[in-house]
């Protein structure tokens, strides 16, 4: 089990928690989606996301977090998580309906997986009541998180 | 101190830490002397910043030490109807020369359940003393536990799971490992699986109680164990359990099992 010490923990800085509770998450109201040969292949909106946004959902701790556990190539912030693996390149691995599948739902892939779902509003054990039966991010943003992973080549 | 050169001749690990001991006080053990590894387990001191580290190390410097002062007031302080104070039954110092640190949770036989050292103190204060019980979270009750822990620091967290314990410490378990919350998370997860590893900025250790009540640079002062316990499921946007909760008390014999053999460490310095 590998130590590193934290790089910058200078004195008294007090760094934020990982995943902020304060967000009001998303949507009540589900849309449908098919999952075939382990792909969702159409856009939940019904159109293409807006990679950009997608980008800074990665990064807000509210939203997508994806930098938690993920190195991204985003050089601007300085941590990146090391739980999952790199992403840089994953859209050469996979196709855009493994992607969002992979984002809509990650336990279809691995039951034991630590990667919340994000756009799963149900199953859960004891949500927290202003988060209750609603999901991570909307049908939208999980859209605009498609474009942008699907930019990792 | 004897039992304890005893234990790293059977071979435990010291932690390579920097120690900056300047400890005074009797009976307690300094940094140097202290167990971060133990088998496979390590103490979050391990997994701390050196920065974090060296403030912990050095007793004087340590902001924590306020509430040892603290408690060791409270320890000889008269309070209730009884006219009696903790000293008036257990002496001036015994706080210093127990284990008390190390082996709690403990099954109360009366209660049929596991018990804390706060819900001890509480049942002390309100059956001998008949004085009111401490809010959990509250600077006396900190002071008090910071103080008594703080007695059996570099002693090896020792906690029973036998007999009538077990099944409590199996619903603890149960609890490190069932996911909850939005994120769907459970402890294992970040503290089994992550541990070594950076979420962000933080790097997540193996969740640790040896070193409670923990003084967090966040908090700026020291939080109980079921403090820590409901921020980390509230991370994970899961509904904590309350202060003292059968919930927590088990969850906090499990953990505190887990880190068996890790020396007492209160008042530990962490981000
Ligand atoms: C708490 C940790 C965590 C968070 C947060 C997280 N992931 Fe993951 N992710 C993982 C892990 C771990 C894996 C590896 C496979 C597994 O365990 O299922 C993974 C796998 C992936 C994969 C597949 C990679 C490959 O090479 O096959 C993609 C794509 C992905 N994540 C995207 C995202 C996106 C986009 C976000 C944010 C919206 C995100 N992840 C948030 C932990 C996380
Ligand atoms: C999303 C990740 C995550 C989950 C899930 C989580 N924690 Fe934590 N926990 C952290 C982080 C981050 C810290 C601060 C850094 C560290 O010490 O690991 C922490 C710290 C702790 C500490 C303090 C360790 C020390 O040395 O001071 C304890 C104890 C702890 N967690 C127990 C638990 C328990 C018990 C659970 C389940 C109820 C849990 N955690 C769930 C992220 C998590």
């Amino acid at each position: 089990m590998g130590v590193r010490s934290l790089a910058v923990g200078a004195l008294g800085v007090v760094l934020g928690l990982a995943f902020s509770t304060n967000a009001i998450a998303a949507e009540k109201k589900m849309v449908n989606y098919v999952v075939k040969n382990g792909a969702i292949a159409k856009s939940l909106t019904g159109k293409p996301g807006n990679a950009a946004n997608g980008r800074k959902l990665a990064i807000n701790r509210k939203k997508g977090n994806c930098l938690a556990c993920h190195k991204m190539p985003i050089p601007e912030q300085a941590f990146h998580g090391e739980m999952g693996p790199e992403l840089i390149g994953v859209a050469g691995r996979l196709n855009e309906g493994q992607i969002r599948l992979r984002i809509v739902d990650p336990k279809f892939f691995n039951r034991d997986t630590i990667m919340p779902a994000f756009y799963k509003n149900t199953g859960f054990t004891r949500v927290l009541k202003k988060f209750k039966g609603k999901t991570m991010l909307s049908a939208a943003q999980i859209e605009d998180l498609v474009a942008y992973t699907m930019t990792l080549k | 101190m004897g039992d304890i050169m005893k234990k790293q001749i059977q071979g435990i690990l010291i932690g390579a830490a920097v120690a900056v001991g300047l400890s005074g006080f009797a009976g307690v053990a300094s940094a140097q002397d202290m167990i971060y590894k133990a088998g496979d387990r390590q103490s979050g001191y391990m997994y701390a910043a050196k920065e974090t580290q060296a403030i912990q190390d050095d007793d004087l410097g340590n902001p924590a030490y306020i509430w040892v002062d603290e408690g060791e007031a409270l320890w000889t302080k008269v309070d209730g109807k009884a006219g009696k104070s903790c000293a008036t039954c257990h002496g001036a110092e015994s706080a210093m020369l127990t284990d008390v640190g190390t082996r709690y949770p403990v099954y109360n036989a009366k209660l049929g359940k596991m018990q804390s050292l706060e819900q001890k103190i509480n049942e002390e204060r309100q059956e001998k003393m008949g004085a009111k019980p401490y809010k959990w979270e509250s600077k006396q009750m900190l002071s008090l536990t910071v103080y008594m822990r703080n007695g059996s620091r570099g002693k090896p967290m020792n906690v029973s799971i036998d007999g009538p314990a077990a099944k409590f410490f199996e619903a603890g378990k149960k609890f490190f490992n069932q996911r909850r919350g939005q994120l769907d998370m459970a402890c294992k997860h970040c503290h089994e699986d992550g541990a070594g590893m950076m979420i962000r900025a933080n790097m997540l250790s193996e969740g640790q109680s040896n070193g409670f009540p923990t003084y967090r640079l966040k908090w700026q002062k020291p939080g109980s164990i079921h403090r820590r316990f409901r921020g980390c499921n509230k991370q994970v946007r899961a509904k904590p359990y309350g202060y003292g909760s059968d919930e927590y008390v088990n969850l906090e014999l499990f953990v505190a099992w887990r880190g068996r053999g890790l020396s007492v460490e209160t008042p530990a310095v962490r981000n």
